[in-house]
């Protein structure tokens, strides 16, 4: 059951009625987008960076639709500042994180952004979760959700290596 | 030259001239109090930040309401902070939505320093190459004429860039209190489902 979290996670979104599902894709995520892309109700876009995810669901929730971003935690890097749109008009945003720089990481380069991905948010004013258990993902999912969606608060699941496994570079 | 070149509050007015229940969308400085000053209405959404952004946060809400028109009003140099955005548009190209862009060719808040387009970069041929077909750049009175008799009822995604001059205008502050433009707008567009 907590084998298959993407699923899990898409059904949580599927419950909290996510209509846009805005994403630059990490291989953590790919399950998930793929069950998005399929799903009638959701309308996907690709993005070039993850800043534009920020700002279109900005744009997304003022005409009435909610939205979810998927990204890796190098992204997390390219949004901070665009972040300020939902703190300062007080809009929702909810943004789920697959974790880099992590439990069994072996590219150096994804250490500085993997390790200050949560600090860097927290900084922004961001309610962050994390979830290092496949079997906490849909509570953890649900609840995050609703608190974004509810109180109009930046909220971001950051999941960890050890549930989305580590890259391998010898495939 | 300079002094042929169109005034940038007048080409926002007759933009506007005919918006009916448009969404307006405004991008950072002086095209949001352009917008401000001309056309100040609960439809619009007028950012005060968010460089970059303007054309997506039209993408989300053209794709949140499609049977409305979005247009997007904003400067060159927050066009060029979000030139990646404009493949993401061109990709989903929603009907609805249509991007203006006031080029003045200047960075007029922080002290009128040249843009890119002052230097030869063609965000319309930007914008074309990057798959927005009726893209087109406006550089006279006729031209802004000719061009929107066709805007309000196009049926794919539109990009026009303006030249207009850097000369300065009266000011024209919107409000800058983000939960009331966020809830203004809402309320004007959704009504009661604004506050559930």
């Amino acid at each position: 059951m907590s084998a298959d979290w993407p699923t899990q996670i898409f059904e949580e979104l599927k419950s909290a009625d996510v209509r846009q599902v805005a994403f630059v894709p990490d291989a953590g995520h790919s399950q998930l987008i793929r069950l998005c892309e399929a799903e009638p109700t959701m309308h996907t876009v690709t993005l070039t960076t993850e800043e534009e995810g920020i700002a279109m669901l900005g744009g997304a929730w003022a005409g009435g639709q909610r939205g979810a971003l998927l990204m890796q935690s190098s992204g997390v890097g390219n949004c901070i500042n665009m972040l300020s749109l939902q703190q300062e008009y007080r809009m929702p945003l909810f943004a789920l994180v697959t974790m880099r720089g992590d439990w069994g990481e072996f590219n150096p380069q994804q250490i500085p952004m993997g390790q200050s991905t949560g600090p860097v948010l927290e900084a922004a004013g961001v309610l962050v979760y994390r979830c290092d258990d496949a079997a906490l993902m849909a509570d953890t999912v649900r609840h995050a959700a609703a608190l974004a969606f509810n109180t109009s608060r930046v909220v971001a699941v950051l999941i960890g290596q050890r549930v989305v496994g580590a890259k391998n570079f010898f495939k | 030259m300079s002094s042929e070149l169109l005034k940038r509050r007048s080409v926002v007015a007759r933009v506007l001239r005919d918006r009916g229940d448009t969404l307006v969308v405004t991008g950072l400085g002086n095209s949001s109090y352009d917008v401000a000053g001309t056309s100040d209405s609960a439809h619009n959404f007028y950012l005060w930040g968010a460089m970059g952004g303007a054309a997506v946060f039209g993408l989300g809400l053209a794709r949140a309401q499609p049977g409305r028109r979005v247009l997007v009003i904003t400067g060159d140099g927050e066009m060029l902070m979000g030139l990646g955005s404009l493949a993401t548009v061109a990709v989903d190209a929603p009907a609805n939505l249509g991007i203006v862009v006031l080029d003045n060719e200047r960075f007029a808040e922080t002290g009128m320093q040249a843009t890119h387009t002052a230097r030869g970069v063609d965000l319309a041929g930007i914008a074309r190459a990057a798959g927005i077909a009726d893209a087109c750049l406006v550089r006279t009175a006729d031209e802004l004429e000719r061009r929107m008799e066709t805007l309000g009822a196009a049926k794919t995604t539109t990009f026009t860039v303006i030249k207009v001059s850097s000369e300065p205008n009266p000011t024209a502050l919107p409000p800058r209190d983000g939960p009331y433009i966020r809830s203004r707008f809402r309320e004007a567009l959704l009504g009661a489902a604004a506050h559930r």
